[in-house]
C-alpha cells in the first residue's frame, strides 16, 4: 500500500488546522453559510436531511487493517457507531457534528486518510478493480496508476473548479469488475501484439440522469504517457463544458455534442503540446510507484481446492457460500474472498464498529493486514490461503459477513435513498431489505443465479440503477413513493443501459414485481447455465413486459 | 393547513422546527404551529433573523396536517426528516 510520506503528513496538519480556523469563523458567525458551505465541501462534508454527512475517500478500495480500526472509532466516537460504504468505494458517516469535525479530521490523518476531493467539481477518488493484485486473469495492477492519477489529481490547481465532478477508473484485467465505462475517463490496461502493457482510453461515461455508456478515444496509450493524456482531457473539458446548467456540464454532454472524432482532435491537439513535458512519467517513477503494491509473501503451497470442496459436501452452508463468495487466485493455494455486507439485517453497504474491528483483526490473521472496499459495496480479501478458507468462513458467519449472495439477486447496490439523502426522491433501503428477505432462501437465490440489481432513490443514480441487471430507479408521484424498472443493465466489459419496462410500481407492488421477473426469466431460459442477462437479451423485453403489465 | 418552520441546526445539522418562544425545537410537537399565510410569513421571517443565521441552516416553511397521531409533515421528504429514517440504525 501507499504510505504517506513527511510531506503528506505536514500537509495533512496544516489542512485540519485551517478547517478548524473555518469552522470556528463560521460558527461564531464571521462567515455566513453561503460563504462556508464550500469550504466544508472542499473537506468531504455535506448537509443531509437529518445531520451531516462525511465521505472519507478509500484510495481505489484499499484499506489497511489499522486504517479499518481508525474508521471503526470514528464511527464510535463521532458517530452512531456505523458507517456506509459507497459504489465508489468510499465511506461515509451519516450522523457527524460539525463542532466535532477538526478533532475528526484529526484523527482520520493519523490514518492517512481524509474527505477531500470526495465533494465538490473536482477530480474525485480514482475507482478500480478490488481484485487487483490478485485475481488470475489481470495483465498488470491497476493500483500503480491509480496511485500515479492519485498524486497528479489531488489540490491540482487547474482542475480544482471544474465545470462539474469528474471520476476516472482503472482496471487491469479484461474482466471488468471497475464498471470503466460508466466513468469520465476509464482506462483498461491490456496487452498489445508485442505483449507491452498500455490502455485503451474511454472517455464520456456516466450515470446520473443522462447514462451513456464511455467511447473509446484512444486505443493505445503508452503508460509512460498516461498522465499527459488525461491532462489534455482535462483541459479541453475545463475549457468548453458547460458552466451555465449543471444538468448538462459533465464531459460526456460535451463529448456527445462535440462527437468523438472531433473531441479526439482536440485533445490530440492539447497533447502535442504537454506530452513532453514534466508529465512524461519514466520507467523508473513507475518502479517506485510499483514498489508500494508489491505483492505480500505468498508461501509456496500446494493446490487445496479438493479439500474445500470435501469440506462442502459436509456442509451445504459452506458449499453456496465458497462458490458466490470467493474467486480464483493467481498464486497456487491461495483464494479471493469477499465479505458480503448484504445481509439482510443491514442497509447494503453498512457496517457497524464492531463488525470493522472484527474484520481488521481477520485482515490480519488471514490476509496480510489489508482489504479492499468494492464498487458492488462489499469487501474483499484478495489473499487467503486456501487452507485457511474454511476457518475464515466460520468467523465471517459469526459476524454476519458471510451471507452466500455475492453477485446475486440480494448483493443489491442501494444509495441510502429518502431515508438519509437531501436530493433523494424515495426511499432505497427500505426495498432492498424487503427483496433481500423475499430472496433469503439459499436454493432459490442461487437458482436464479448471477444477477445485479441496482436501486438508486433518485435519477442521480447513486446506486447504479441503469447498469444493473435488473435497475429500479424511485420516483415521486404525487406525494407518493414509486419504482419504475429498467432491465438488461450491465456495468461489465459488455456495459449497456437498462431498457425501461413501463410505468412504475408502488411500494407495496414492488418485491412482488421483482419476482415476476425474475420467474419470467426463469421460464424464459434456456437452461440454468444461461444467466439473466443473457436470457434478456436472447428474448427481449416482451416476455417481461407482459409479466409485469399483463397481455394488453 | 397550518405551516411550520423546520431547518438543520448550524453545531450538529440535527433537524428542529422554531417555537412559538423563538427558539428552536427538537420535536415537531414543541413547534409553532401557523394557521394562516400571514403568521407563516411572519414565521419565517423570524427564522431568518440574523441571529438565527448561525444557529441554523436553511429554514423552511413545510405544510403540516394535524392528525390523531401527531402532526405530520404532508410532504414524505419532510415526514422522513421530522420524524428520522424509516430504517433502524444498524450500529
Amino acid at each position: 500500500m501507499y504510505r504517506y510520506d513527511e510531506f503528506d503528513h505536514t500537509f495533512m496538519a496544516e489542512r485540519v488546522a485551517q478547517f478548524a480556523r473555518q469552522v470556528a469563523r463560521r460558527m461564531s458567525g464571521e462567515m455566513t453559510e453561503e460563504q462556508f458551505r464550500p469550504l466544508r465541501l472542499m473537506n468531504g462534508l455535506y448537509l443531509q436531511l437529518h445531520a451531516y454527512m462525511l465521505r472519507v475517500n478509500v484510495p481505489y478500495g484499499s484499506l489497511s487493517s489499522s486504517q479499518l480500526r481508525g474508521l471503526a472509532e470514528i464511527a464510535r466516537k463521532y458517530d452512531r457507531n456505523y458507517g456506509h460504504f459507497t459504489t465508489r468505494q468510499n465511506i461515509q458517516y451519516n450522523w457527524i457534528k460539525l463542532d466535532e469535525m477538526p478533532a475528526l479530521l484529526g484523527d482520520l490523518a493519523k490514518i492517512e486518510m481524509h474527505g477531500i476531493q470526495s465533494s465538490g467539481n473536482c477530480i474525485r477518488n480514482t475507482t478500480s478493480d478490488q481484485y487487483a493484485g490478485a485475481s488470475a486473469d489481470e495483465i498488470e495492477d491497476p493500483r500503480v496508476y491509480c496511485e500515479i492519477i492519485r498524486q497528479w489529481s489531488t489540490l491540482h490547481p487547474e482542475f480544482s473548479y471544474l465545470p462539474r465532478k469528474f471520476k476516472i477508473a482503472v482496471t487491469g484485467a479484461p474482466k471488468d469488475r471497475a464498471a470503466v465505462a460508466l466513468h469520465d475517463i476509464g482506462l483498461r490496461l491490456y496487452h498489445n501484439a508485442e505483449g507491452k502493457a498500455g490502455f485503451e482510453v474511454l472517455v464520456g461515461g456516466g450515470q446520473g440522469r443522462t447514462p451513456v455508456i464511455a467511447k473509446t478515444i484512444r486505443k493505445w496509450l503508452e503508460p509512460e504517457d498516461m498522465l499527459s493524456y488525461l491532462e489534455a482531457i482535462l483541459r479541453v473539458y475545463n475549457l468548453w463544458g458547460r458552466r451555465d446548467n449543471k444538468y448538462k456540464a459533465r464531459i460526456k454532454i460535451l463529448v456527445n455534442a462535440t462527437g468523438i472524432d472531433e473531441f479526439r482532435n482536440q485533445v490530440d491537439a492539447e497533447w502535442d503540446k504537454i506530452k513532453d513535458t514534466k508529465l512524461q512519467l519514466d520507467a523508473q517513477e513507475i518502479e517506485r510507484i510499483r514498489a508500494y503494491f508489491a505483492s505480500p509473501a505468498y508461501e509456496t503451497l500446494p493446490d487445496y481446492s479438493a479439500e474445500l470442496i470435501a469440506h462442502g459436501e459436509q456442509n451445504t452452508a459452506f458449499k453456496e457460500w465458497l462458490k458466490s463468495n470467493t474467486a480464483a487466485h493467481k498464486i497456487t493455494g491461495y483464494l479471493i474472498v469477499n465479505l458480503s455486507l448484504k445481509s439482510p439485517k443491514q442497509p447494503p453497504g453498512d457496517i457497524t464498529s464492531e463488525q470493522m474491528l472484527a474484520t481488521a483483526d481477520l485482515a490480519d490473521h488471514y490476509n496480510f493486514g489489508e482489504l479492499r472496499v468494492n464498487h458492488r459495496q462489499n469487501l474483499t480479501f484478495t489473499d487467503v490461503r486456501q487452507i485457511d478458507v474454511y476457518e475464515l468462513w466460520q468467523k465471517l458467519a459469526a459476524l454476519d459477513l458471510a451471507t452466500p449472495n455475492i453477485g446475486k439477486v440480494s448483493d443489491i447496490i442501494a444509495c441510502p435513498g429518502l431515508d438519509y439523502c437531501a436530493l433523494a426522491n424515495a426511499r432505497s433501503i427500505p426495498i432492498a431489505e424487503r427483496i433481500q428477505q423475499r430472496f433469503e432462501d439459499i436454493d432459490r437465490l442461487h437458482d436464479v443465479g448471477e444477477l445485479s440489481l441496482n436501486i438508486s432513490g433518485c435519477m442521480n443514480a447513486c446506486g447504479h440503477h441503469h447498469v444493473g441487471n435488473i435497475g429500479i430507479l424511485g420516483v415521486e408521484k404525487k406525494g407518493q413513493e414509486y419504482y419504475q424498472f429498467t432491465l438488461g443493465g450491465s456495468s461489465t466489459e459488455d456495459a449497456a443501459l437498462g431498457d425501461r419496462t413501463g410505468p412504475g410500481f408502488s411500494t407495496d407492488e414492488v418485491v412482488n414485481a421483482v419476482d415476476r421477473i425474475l420467474n419470467t426469466y426463469i421460464e424464459q431460459r434456456d437452461d440454468i447455465e444461461e444467466t439473466f442477462l443473457e436470457t434478456y437479451r436472447r428474448v427481449g423485453m416482451a416476455p417481461f413486459k407482459e409479466a409485469l403489465y399483463g397481455a394488453n | 393547513m397550518p405551516h411550520m418552520v423546520i431547518a438543520n441546526t448550524l453545531r450538529d445539522g440535527r433537524v428542529v422546527f422554531l417555537s412559538h418562544d423563538g427558539s428552536w425545537a427538537a420535536a415537531i410537537a414543541d413547534g409553532e404551529l401557523a394557521q394562516d399565510e400571514t403568521a407563516a410569513s411572519r414565521l419565517l421571517a423570524n427564522s431568518k433573523s440574523s441571529a438565527n443565521s448561525n444557529v441554523v441552516i436553511d429554514p423552511q416553511l413545510i405544510e403540516v396536517n394535524e392528525t390523531d397521531h401527531g402532526r405530520q409533515p404532508t410532504a414524505y421528504r419532510e415526514y422522513i426528516r421530522a420524524y428520522g429514517p424509516s430504517v433502524r440504525n444498524p450500529g
